[in-house]
């Protein structure tokens, strides 16, 4: 899809900044005060808070990672673990406050639920304001909520899968998500169930110095399929900001699991999130992952094929501008035999620009007769960009089929001289050949994604000025 | 008062450290079709780059002008915005880009932009004329096209974008009799009073459906022979040696440097 030149805008397009309306915040920095603060403040069983408490102790007894990518800008001190905008969850457009309503109206919200929405579960700073499931649904037996909802509504079911496929002490980031994690979604479809339309989140920090730390689960009973897919955009802040959510998607047997994410963080987020998905026999899982914007993020959505037949798939974008670093990529672990996986990863740097692809390939002795498909392609738009591929692989077992290919090209200078000699200017020549590099990734979005995808990249493209 | 069509005088052209075209001179007409031949690595399509304006190719002397506007200072975009078409010997794939994208962003850049229930109308109906099938439309161009699909994806470009003056580099090679026939007609079908055409080619064939005014014979980076259409049917039968000397084989790159 083309990129309309008169789309292209010198500001960063959603850095819109309404004033701050919180009725509750933690003060700055983190201490068990502050997480027992937070959880009495949610109400929350005793268990939950035990929970957040060992989380913490392993948030501080980690080190930061010293691979990957740079972290040193991150000051776990100066920043707001928790703020609550408004003291009550709208059930209704009508209930939501005025304020909170202009920013949704700025982020077209109500459009997209016109549009094709089931339930629009929007994030308003660290709890979900607005939260309207369709009846349908409802009806057969979906639910749909925050992740606190889900917490204090369906305490059994939470509890039974909850952080069991990314344990509080997998990383230092996980383990902060787990001791400060306020809202999130909880999805769970029931048996057979086909949920036909995406259900779909809009995160969005807003508060100057916010850390935000939203909690995903989704779980799909036996032979079900829901599509989920999540948004992001920060506005822009001059001091750092850094969001750390942790997701896990559980597929039981001939379930399947879409998810996609189209991520616009500001360019002084720090964006580190862990990602985890296990499928049963049988199961499918789906991670489509776009990074535009952030200062950092550092995400490796990874899936376990725990049983036979189960399939995995990543598809990731990512486009970094000058200052900025996409550190990405995707892992599959086969644990059963006759397990299959597909990565495809597209990046593009400009100017100063940095991508790096970390693919993990892990094919276990039992697993026989693997099937494995690993491709990662490169884009480089100037002579300072820079990208690099880590590929670790496994492999355990010899009756297995794997496939790696990966490519590093530059704009070439043919492609542009033929776009050019059409009567295309070179601005807009370049970003036909960036937005067709990510076309295999957009043609999977629906859409009105697909569209807001080409605006938020011919942005980038404007903004990151080399 | 001006000279239309397009005027080369004394170019000079090189690439990288090599100089390639050694003082070319050359006036095609509006409404004319010039044919140029000559033996692989003579700068045939070193000629045709330079008139587009291809960053590689540095022009060092002479000028290059359409319709009285010299190009040597514009840019590929400004020289296509003239009228002027280029349809290269080896076309670039661009993957991700629809060929119907594509000719929408070139109708654009042109700011020739038609309604989209016209421009689709006009798209289906040059298709259908060159035996291409719908669905090439949604292809990615030039990824992974035949040799024949590039050469007619390229006159579906020219029919749709309507050029003052086209460079035709060896648009006829590779393709198989009805192919070419194919290839020409679409040609002659998109010609008009005023449409000038350089034709780089190697064979008469094609000539016979376009029906040459002038041949040049371009050798070593400079124009050696110019004649009539006859002069097509001897190269055909006899070679280049006769207009050359004693080989028509090609210099090695790089032996001779001009002056
Ligand atoms: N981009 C280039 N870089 C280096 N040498 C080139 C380039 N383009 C053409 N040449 C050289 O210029 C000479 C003429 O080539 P070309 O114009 O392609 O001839 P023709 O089209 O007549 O076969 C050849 O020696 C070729 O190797
Ligand atoms: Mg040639």
């Amino acid at each position: 899809m083309a990129i309309d030149a008169e789309h292209l805008s010198k500001e960063y397009q959603y850095g819109f900044h309404d004033e701050d309306a919180s009725v509750f915040r933690t003060e700055k920095g983190l201490s068990e005060d502050v997480i027992r603060a937070i959880s009495a403040r949610k109400k929350e069983p005793e268990w939950m808070l035990r929970f957040r408490l060992k989380a913490y102790r392993h948030f501080m007894a980690r080190p930061m990672p010293s691979w990957g990518a740079d972290l040193t800008g991150i000051d776990f001190d100066n920043i707001y673990y928790y703020v609550k905008p408004t003291d009550q969850q709208g059930r209704s457009w009508d209930e939501v406050p005025e304020q909170i309503k202009s920013t949704f109206d700025k982020l077209g919200i109500p459009e997209a639920e016109r549009k094709f929405l089931a339930g629009v579960s929007a994030q308003y700073d660290s709890e979900v304001v607005y939260h309207n499931i369709k009846e349908g649904l409802e009806k057969q037996g979906v639910i749909f909520s925050d992740c606190d909802s889900g917490l204090r509504e369906h305490e059994d079911l939470f509890r039974k899968y909850f952080s069991t496929i990314i344990p509080p002490n997998d990383n230092k980031f996980a383990a902060l998500n787990s001791a400060v994690w306020s809202g999130g979604s909880f999805v769970y479809v029931p048996p057979g169930v086909h949920v036909d339309i995406p259900l779909q989140a809009y995160f969005r920090i807003n508060s100057d110095n916010m850390g935000q730390f939203e909690r995903t689960l989704i779980i799909a009973d036996r032979g079900s399929y829901v599509h989920y897919i999540e948004g992001c955009t920060a506005p822009t802040y001059s001091a750092d900001s850094l969001h750390s959510a942790v997701v896990e998607l559980i597929a039981l047997e001939d379930a399947h699991i879409r998810y996609t994410t189209i991520q616009n963080w500001s360019n002084n987020v720090y964006n580190l999130v862990t990602k985890r998905a296990v499928a049963q026999a049988g199961a499918t899982i789906e991670w489509i992952d776009g990074n535009l914007g952030s200062k950092v993020t550092m995400k490796y959505p990874s899936i376990y094929l725990m049983g036979e037949r189960a399939h995995g798939e990543v598809l990731s974008a990512a486009f970094a501008g000058s200052g900025q670093h996409q550190d990405a990529g995707a892992k599959c672990i086969h644990v059963a035999p006759n397990t299959t996986s597909n990565i495809v990863s597209r990046s593009i740097s400009k100017g100063t620009g940095r991508t790096s692809y970390r693919g993990h390939i892990v094919v276990n002795e039992k697993a026989d007769n693997v099937k494995c498909n690993v491709r990662c392609d490169a884009l480089l738009l100037d002579e300072t960009s820079r990208s690099d591929t880590y590929p670790y692989m496994d492999i355990k077992n010899p009756n297995v089929e794997i496939g790696h290919e990966a490519s590093v090209s530059k704009v070439g200078e043919d492609q542009l001289f033929y776009l050019r000699s059409r009567g295309i200017s070179e601005q807009d020549a370049t970003a036909l050949i960036v937005n067709g590099f990510f076309e295999p990734f957009v043609k999977e979005l629906p859409m009105e994604y697909a569209v807001e995808l080409n605006r938020l990249l011919a942005v980038q493209m404007d903004n990151a000025v080399g | 008062m001006t000279v239309r069509g397009l005027s080369i005088d004394n170019l000079h052209v090189r690439v990288g450290e090599t100089d390639i075209l050694h003082g070319v001179t050359l006036h095609v007409p509006e409404g004319e079709v010039h044919a140029l031949m000559g033996p692989n690595g003579s700068g045939k399509s070193t000629l045709a780059y330079t008139i587009m304006g291809h960053p590689a190719y540095t022009v060092t002397k002479g000028s290059i002008s359409l319709n009285g506007t010299p190009l040597v200072e514009l840019s590929p975009e400004e020289r296509a915005r003239l009228g002027l078409f280029l349809s290269p010997q080896y076309p670039t794939a661009i993957p991700g880009v629809t060929v119907v994208n594509f000719l929408r962003a070139a109708l654009r850049g042109l700011g020739k932009e038609l309604p989209a229930r016209a421009f689709l109308a006009k798209l289906s109906q040059t298709m259908a004329s060159l035996h291409m099938d719908e669905s090439f439309r949604g292809r990615y161009i030039n990824d992974g096209f035949s040799g024949g699909e590039k050469k007619r994806t390229e006159i579906l470009q020219m029919a749709l974008l309507e050029p003052a003056f086209a460079v035709l580099d060896e648009t006829d090679s590779g393709l198989d009799v009805d192919a070419l026939r194919t290839v020409a007609e679409g040609v002659n079908r998109v010609r008009t009073p005023e449409l000038g055409i350089l034709l780089i080619t190697h064979y008469n064939r094609i000539l016979e459906h376009l029906k040459p005014d002038v041949i040049h014979l371009l050798y070593r980076g400079q124009i050696v022979a110019t004649g009539g259409p006859e002069m097509a049917q001897e190269i055909e039968k006899s070679g280049y040696a006769p207009f050359i000397g004693t080989s028509a084989e090609p210099e090695p790159m790089g032996a001779h440097h001009g002056n």
